[in-house]
């Protein structure tokens, strides 16, 4: 991967590890504040990042964040490590959750993050294999052209 | 002119540079200059988490002296409800108003009645809101500030109803120059304060505008005073005094008042900076959706916890919990008239004057690829750093020092861990020198030299 010109981190996400969920995307929304991306986007990348976060958190061993930025372009790579998606058209419908009830319990599970992670991405691809893992990949534009 | 009006100040001559301030500060706005704190402009939200901190009194709020008064031709006291709470139980409000006047103010305004009408207004709003949730009570201007530096885009869900002490000093000032025939401008009105932030909040709203109030003097500066004062006051029956007392008002000096008084069923009552950080974190994640108000005061436990009452914040909070407690006991309900302050909701009396707007921190760079490079040196920078954040350097982390050094504002060499390798490189640039003319030992970097 190229980051001749731009900014590259990476970031780990253990599964299981509620005390810490979250920490990622604070810390990516403050880079981006650093930078002076403009708010709405900020908060739509902070969105997409949470919840592919909590989704790790939720159902993966661990898992690999990569942020890439540009000047025209918020890329958000995560691999994960984890019993990976049956049906993945199935999981991108709204409502849809294998969350157990003590996660619900903690207001999770609603069956929104994917749809959510969609729904805030200019770009978003989802690959999955059963019993390894789930490759996710967001695309955020910088410029208004790019904007959906 | 600076840019951003500050109600604290830190006096070099008491300053020793011991860092407290630097280490508390939540937004990371002082650093150690030449062995004196400095505050970063843009940055400050005025929390006066740093008053608090300094061992030596160095950073001192700016309010008013008392001498302030003598400016004007007819003066009003509007003290924060957190004055209530400074005293012993059996003193109440009616008390404190009387003492207020035996000090010298013309009159002395009860803000309480103020804030249950605030309350209702904000009901009102919550009511007709359709917009994203949830809203938040712009109650305390450090909480107003965090968001429009750290967090601007939750700047439309900060309740656009003006706050008490505003409402009360515009109408008091109408009032009172149509009654003696004063001009409005010779009419002073001074907030009671329990926080610097009221200050500036009053030269500098954070909204676009102007204060209607003239001056704020600090709860300590008055404290004393008014003490003596209040002993020469007649006491009134306890029962008759409770009678005059807001219940939906009074507790506005504390945090979770308006919740409980409103009988809020999705609300959260938020105190201390770290907490709201975190829930304001939850906000921007979208976590909270279900929540219809939050109620954040920077200070812990709301204003009683300001940093410049005088009564321990636990003991003061419980005074207004028992306070508003009998007051539900003896039923006694001394509250503004809902269908009065409907009527003014629709005349638009509660809202905001100015816009809010967002003042997010000045980014790395203004050209978006400079800032990006600059972010990514920030982070080099960083890796090499000891990460144990000792300060030495003047800056709170070691990723703030990083940040410094890419903004230009400290050296590399800032870093005492920088110094010892510092010191090798240059005893070995000396050594290699020395060794140039008679290499009589080489070196382990002139092997290598060698070798290439």
């Amino acid at each position: 991967m190229s980051t001749e010109n731009g900014l590259s981190k990476r970031f780990e996400i253990t599964g299981g590890d509620f005390g810490k969920a979250g920490e990622v995307s604070t810390k990516i929304k403050e880079i981006l504040q650093e930078i002076g991306i403009d708010s709405t986007i900020i908060r739509r990348t902070a969105i997409a990042t949470y919840e592919a976060e909590m989704n790790v958190v939720m159902y993966a061993k661990k898992a690999e964040l990569t942020l890439h930025l540009t000047p025209t372009k918020i890329s958000i790579r995560v691999y994960d490590e984890g019993p990976g998606i049956e049906n993945i058209e199935v999981a991108m419908q709204e409502g849809f959750s294998t969350a157990t009830d003590e996660m619900r319990e903690m207001g999770f599970g609603a069956g929104l993050g994917l749809p959510n992670i969609k729904k805030n991405a200019d770009r978003f691809k989802i690959s999955s294999t059963p019993g390894k893992g789930t490759a996710l990949d967001i695309t955020i534009y910088l410029n208004q052209a790019g904007k959906k | 002119m600076n840019q951003y009006f500050h109600s604290i100040r830190i006096d070099p001559e008491k300053c020793d540079g011991r860092m407290r301030c630097m280490r508390v500060c939540p937004t990371q706005a002082i650093r150690i200059r030449n062995g004196k704190a400095v505050i970063i402009e843009e940055k400050c939200i005025d929390c006066g988490e740093c008053i608090t901190a300094c061992p030596n009194g160095a950073i001192i709020p700016l309010t008013d002296p008392f001498g302030e008064l003598t400016k004007f031709r007819h003066t009003v006291a509007i003290p924060s409800p957190a004055l209530y709470a400074q005293f012993g139980r059996e003193i109440l409000p009616d008390k404190i108003l009387a003492g207020l006047k035996k000090l010298g103010f013309d009159d002395a305004f009860d803000l309480a009645f103020t804030c249950g009408e605030v309350s209702f207004a904000i009901q009102e709003y919550l009511r007709e809101h359709k917009g994203p949730k949830p809203l938040i009570s712009n109650a305390c201007p450090t909480v107003v500030r965090l968001i429009q530096v750290k967090y601007p885009d939750l700047i439309d869900q900060i309740i656009p109803i003006n706050t008490p002490r505003e409402i009360a000093s515009r109408d008091i000032k109408k009032k009172k120059s149509k009654q003696y025939g004063l001009k409005e401008k010779e009419i002073g009105a001074f907030y009671l304060t329990p926080c610097p932030v009221k200050m500036i909040s009053i030269k500098q709203p954070a909204e676009k505008g102007k204060s209607h109030l003239d001056g704020a003097i600090s709860i300590s500066d008055i404290y004393g005073p008014l003490l003596s004062a209040m002993e020469s006051v007649e006491k009134a029956s306890y029962k008759k005094a409770l009678e005059s007392i807001c219940i939906l008002g009074i507790g506005w000096a504390m945090v979770g008042g308006i919740c409980r008084t409103l009988r809020l069923k999705n609300s959260l009552a938020v105190s201390g900076l770290n907490e709201i950080i975190k829930v304001f974190d939850d906000i921007e994640r979208g976590k909270l959706r279900n929540i219809d108000f939050i109620e954040a005061y920077s200070c812990p436990q709301g204003c009683v916890g300001g940093s410049l009452t005088v009564e321990n914040l636990y003991i003061s909070y419980n005074k207004i919990l028992k306070l508003i407690e009998t007051l539900e006991y003896e039923k006694i309900k001394a509250c503004p008239d809902i269908r009065e302050v409907r009527k003014l909701y629709k005349q638009k009396y509660f809202f905001l004057e100015g816009k809010l707007e967002p003042r997010p921190i000045k980014p790395l760079d203004e050209d978006l690829g400079k800032a990006i490079k600059k972010r990514k040196e920030k982070e080099e920078i960083y890796e090499t750093l000891p990460k144990i954040d000792c300060g030495a350097c003047g800056s709170p982390t070691c990723l703030t020092f990083a940040e410094d050094v890419v903004k230009g504002k400290s050296e590399l060499t800032d870093c005492i861990f920088e110094l010892p390798q510092r010191f090798k490189e240059l005893s070995q640039e000396l050594c290699e020198l020395l060794n140039k003319t008679a290499p009589l030992n080489p070196t382990k970097s002139e092997l290598k030299k060698r070798k290439k």
